[in-house]
C-alpha cells in the first residue's frame, strides 16, 4: 500500500420519514457540504467523488451519479458509482479509501444517500424473480426464518431481540440527527404487531430519508485536522446466494471479511482490541447474531452480552451508539452511517454519544441475502 | 505506482437476443472462458468486480443474482458498480494498486432486448425537468448531431462514413452483431429517425457479456507473453444538463486523456465506445488522434452495442491487439451517460 488513508471530515442530513424540504440534489450536497466544511475544504481541494446507493429504481432515476454531478460539483473530475446492495454504503467508503492508499488521489470525498419517501422500500425489496418462487415481502420476510434458526440453535432468552430495540432507541435519542427519537420501554417493544414471526414491528428499522458524507485524504492532507481516523483495514466479502453449503445464520463471509480487517489492523481480540462498534443491525436480532459471526462472543452466546446489557453506552462493548440503522435507515447510506460513526467515535466527535476514551472502532454493513460484507477498522493512532 | 495489465478477455458474441439465459448463465461462460485461457480458476482470483444496471431487467438487486454464476465459494472479495463495466476495470485496478493481491476478475452484461433501451435511457436525465419531456436517447444524441452540423465541424456523409468503416471492419469480427459493406449512398438515403440521424448512424440494440482478467507485475508476465500493460488510466464527468455543454465537444475525454497518457507517444490502435456515428468523431478530436490511428478495427459499438458492456468490451478490443502483437500502443475508451457525459481513458502497452 501506498499511502495512509485519514478520515478528517464527517457530515450527514438530519435522517427522517421524509425530507420534503430537499430535493435529491439538496439532500446529498447537504451531507456532502457538512463534510467539505468539517475538513476545513471547498469544493475546489476534492481530487474525486464516490458515490454510492441501492436500487436506483427507489428512486425512479437511472445511474442518479450523472445528475448528481452538478450538486457534488464533479464536473471535471472523476466519479464512481458503487452498488452493492444493503452493504453499499460500506462498499463505498471502501472503494474511496482505496483511491487514497493506492496513491491515485489524494483528497476524496465519498458519499451515499437515500430518499426512501421516493418509493415503497417494502416492495421494491420483494423483487419477483423469472422462474424463481417469490418468498417473501419485504427484506423482514427473508430474514425472519434467519433469526427463527438463531433461536432455536443458540436458546436465546426471547426478550434479546427486543432489548435490542430499547438499547438502540435509548442511543438513538442522544443523537440529533437520527430518525426516530423513541423512549421505549420494554414491554412496549414486546406490545407492538408481530409482522414477520419472531419479529415484531418495534424491532424493525425505519425507511428513512437521507445522506453521509466523507472526506479521505492521504497523510499530507491528515493534517488539516487535529482528530485525524486513520483508516486502519477495510474488507469487502460476498458469498453465493443460492448455495446448500452456507449458513446463513453465521455467513462466512462475514466471519472471512471481520478476519481481514482484523489481520490488517492488527487486532487479536475484538472484545479487547477494540473500543466500541457501529454495526448493520436492520432487524434487532442481528445484534447477538453479529456479536459473534464478528468475533465478539462464542457461537451461540452472543444474546447473552446484549441481555446483561454489556453493548449498551457504558458496557463494555457498546455497539450501535449513534442509535444504528434501528433509529436511522437511507439504505443506501446506512453503511457508510456505520463506517462514519466509527470515524466518530475515534475523532472524539460523536457528542453525547461518545465512548469516552475510544481509539479503535469497527465500521460494518452486510447485505443481500447476508451475503455482502463491507468492514472497516478506523483508529485514533496513525 | 504498481503494473497492472490486462492479461485475458472473452466476451459473447453480440446478437440481438441470447434467448433461454438469466444473467448467472451468461456470468458463468464468459468469465469461465477469461479465466480458462490464462490458466486460473475463481480461487486463483484475488479481487472481483462487475459492472450491471438494474434498469435492464428491471427489477433491483439484479446484479445479485450474478453473483451465483461465479464459484463465489469460500466467499470472495467482490464489488460491484452500477456503471458500464469498463468502470469496474477501473475499480480492480486501484484495488491491485494495493499490493496485496495480484489477479482480478472484471465482468459486465447487458441484455438490451429485456427492455426498449432508448426510452429507459431517458429515466437518466434530471427527474424534474427532463424526464417528462421523454428524451430518449436517440433524440439526446441527435441533438448532439445536428450541433456538429451547425457548428460546420461534420456533414451527414461524414456520419456515414463511420457508420460504414466500422460495420466493414465488423465482417472481420465473428463476436459482432452489425456488419458487412454499407454503401455510405445507401444510408444517406435512408429516411431519419430523429433528424439528422438515420437508422445505420446509430448502434443496433445487442445482448452480451464480457469478462477481463487483470494481473499485477510479474504474475501478468508469468500468464502472458505480451500483457496488455495499463500504463495510463482516468476518467472525468462534465456537467448534466445538454444545455450546460457545448455537446460537439468532449472535455471530459480530453482531460481523461491527457491524464492517462494518451499524447505521449504515437497510439496504434484506439477502440471507442461511440454508439453513435458523430460520436467517434468528438472522441477522435478530444483525444487527438490523427488518421494514422486505427479506430475501433472490431467494428467498435457503431456494431455491437450491449449496454453496460460495450465499454468493457472496447478495453478488451484494444488489449486484444496488444496481447496478439497487433499493437504496441493502443487506447480504450468507454462512455456513460447522456451524450458522453462521462468518459474513461486507458493507455494499453506492450512491455
Amino acid at each position: 500500500m501506498a499511502e495512509q488513508c485519514a478520515v478528517i471530515g464527517i457530515g450527514q442530513t438530519k435522517h427522517q420519514e421524509s425530507r420534503r424540504d430537499l430535493s435529491i440534489p439538496g439532500l446529498v450536497r447537504d451531507a456532502a457540504l457538512r463534510a467539505l466544511q468539517d475538513a476545513d475544504m471547498t469544493w475546489k481541494d476534492v481530487d474525486s467523488i464516490v458515490i454510492g446507493t441501492a436500487p436506483d429504481m427507489f428512486e425512479g432515476v437511472m445511474m442518479p451519479e450523472l445528475w448528481l454531478s452538478d450538486a457534488l460539483g464533479a464536473a471535471g473530475k472523476p466519479i464512481l458509482r458503487v452498488h452493492t446492495a444493503g452493504s453499499v454504503g460500506g462498499s463505498t467508503a471502501v472503494v474511496a479509501s482505496h483511491l487514497v492508499q493506492g496513491g491515485v488521489h489524494e483528497k476524496v470525498l465519498t458519499l451515499a444517500f437515500e430518499k426512501q419517501s421516493e418509493s415503497n422500500a417494502m416492495w421494491a425489496l420483494s423483487p419477483a424473480i423469472p422462474f424463481q418462487p417469490q418468498l417473501v415481502a419485504g427484506a423482514g420476510g427473508y430474514f425472519a426464518p434467519l433469526i427463527r434458526s438463531y433461536i432455536r440453535r443458540s436458546d436465546a432468552h426471547p426478550d434479546t431481540g427486543c432489548m435490542v430495540a430499547v438499547k438502540d432507541r435509548q442511543h438513538g435519542l442522544l443523537n440529533p440527527n437520527a430518525h426516530l427519537h423513541l423512549d421505549q420501554t420494554l414491554d412496549q417493544v414486546k406490545a407492538s404487531p408481530m409482522l414477520w414471526d419472531p419479529i415484531r414491528y418495534s424491532e424493525t428499522c425505519p425507511s428513512s430519508d437521507g445522506a453521509v458524507a466523507m472526506v479521505l485524504v492521504s497523510e499530507r492532507h491528515a493534517k488539516r485536522v487535529k482528530n485525524p481516523a486513520w483508516v486502519k483495514g477495510t474488507s469487502v466479502r460476498t458469498e453465493r446466494t443460492f448455495f446448500a453449503g452456507r449458513d446463513q445464520v453465521n455467513p462466512a463471509a462475514g466471519k472471512q471479511c471481520a478476519k481481514d480487517v482484523y489481520d490488517e489492523a492488527g487486532i487479536i481480540n475484538p472484545l479487547k482490541d477494540i473500543d466500541c462498534a457501529e454495526v448493520y443491525v436492520p432487524f434487532s436480532w442481528f445484534e447477538p447474531m453479529w456479536l459473534e459471526n464478528l468475533g465478539f462472543a462464542e457461537e451461540g452466546e452472543g444474546w447473552r452480552m446484549t441481555m446483561e446489557g454489556k453493548t449498551k453506552l457504558g458496557g463494555e462493548m457498546p455497539w450501535n451508539m449513534s442509535g444504528g440503522v434501528m433509529c436511522t435507515n437511507p439504505i443506501g447510506a446506512s453503511g457508510m452511517l456505520r463506517f462514519a460513526e466509527a470515524a466518530r467515535q475515534v475523532r472524539g466527535t460523536a457528542e453525547r454519544h461518545q465512548v469516552d476514551g475510544a481509539r479503535v472502532a469497527l465500521g460494518h454493513a452486510y447485505g443481500g441475502g447476508s451475503q455482502f460484507f463491507a468492514m472497516w477498522i478506523v483508529s485514533s493512532e496513525r | 505506482m504498481r503494473e497492472v495489465a490486462i492479461v485475458s478477455f472473452s466476451q459473447l458474441p453480440s446478437v440481438k437476443e441470447i434467448e433461454a439465459a438469466d444473467e448467472p448463465e451468461l456470468v458463468q461462460s464468459v468469465t469461465s472462458v477469461a479465466l480458462k485461457q490464462v490458466g486460473l480458476t475463481q480461487d486463483d482470483i484475488g479481487f472481483t468486480c462487475s459492472g450491471s444496471t438494474d434498469y435492464l431487467p428491471g427489477r433491483p438487486f439484479s446484479f445479485v443474482a450474478a453473483v451465483d454464476g461465479l464459484k463465489a465459494w469460500p466467499p470472495i472479495r467482490e464489488s460491484h458498480v452500477e456503471m458500464d463495466g469498463a468502470f469496474a476495470l477501473y475499480e480492480a485496478w486501484v484495488r491491485l494498486l494495493h499490493g496485496d493481491i495480484d489477479t482480478a476478475l472484471v465482468f459486465s452484461f447487458g441484455k438490451s432486448s429485456l427492455a426498449p433501451v432508448p426510452d429507459v435511457l431517458n429515466l437518466q436525465n434530471d427527474p424534474y425537468y427532463v424526464q417528462p419531456l421523454g428524451l430518449d436517447a436517440i433524440s439526446a444524441a441527435a441533438l448532439q448531431a445536428q450541433a456538429m452540423i451547425d457548428a460546420g465541424k461534420a456533414t451527414e456523409r461524414d456520419f456515414a462514413e463511420v457508420a460504414a468503416r466500422s460495420r466493414k471492419n465488423a465482417i472481420s469480427n465473428p463476436n459482432s452483431h452489425l456488419k458487412g459493406e454499407f454503401s455510405i449512398d445507401d444510408m444517406l438515403a435512408e429516411p431519419s429517425i430523429s433528424s439528422p440521424l438515420r437508422k445505420s448512424f446509430c448502434s443496433p440494440l445487442s445482448d452480451s457479456a464480457a469478462a477481463v482478467v487483470l494481473a499485477a507485475g510479474d504474475t501478468a508476465r508469468k500468464l502472458v507473453e505480451r500483457p496488455a500493460w495499463i500504463r495510463g488510466i482516468d476518467h472525468r464527468t462534465e456537467p448534466h444538463g445538454l444545455g450546460q455543454r457545448d455537446l460537439t465537444t468532449s472535455p471530459s475525454t480530453k482531460l481523461a486523456a491527457e491524464k492517462a497518457g494518451v499524447g505521449n507517444a504515437k497510439v496504434d490502435v484506439a477502440e471507442l465506445h461511440a454508439s453513435f456515428a458523430h460520436q467517434e468523431l468528438i472522441l477522435r478530436e478530444a483525444m487527438g488522434l490523427g488518421d494514422d490511428v486505427r479506430v475501433n478495427p472490431s467494428g467498435g459499438a457503431l456494431s455491437s452495442n450491449s449496454p453496460m458492456t460495450a465499454g468493457l468490451i472496447r478495453f478488451g478490443e484494444a488489449a486484444i491487439r496488444v496481447l496478439h502483437g497487433d499493437a504496441d500502443r493502443a487506447v480504450a475508451h468507454a462512455a456513460n451517460g447522456v451524450c458522453l457525459q462521462h468518459n474513461l481513458v486507458a493507455v494499453l502497452e506492450a512491455e
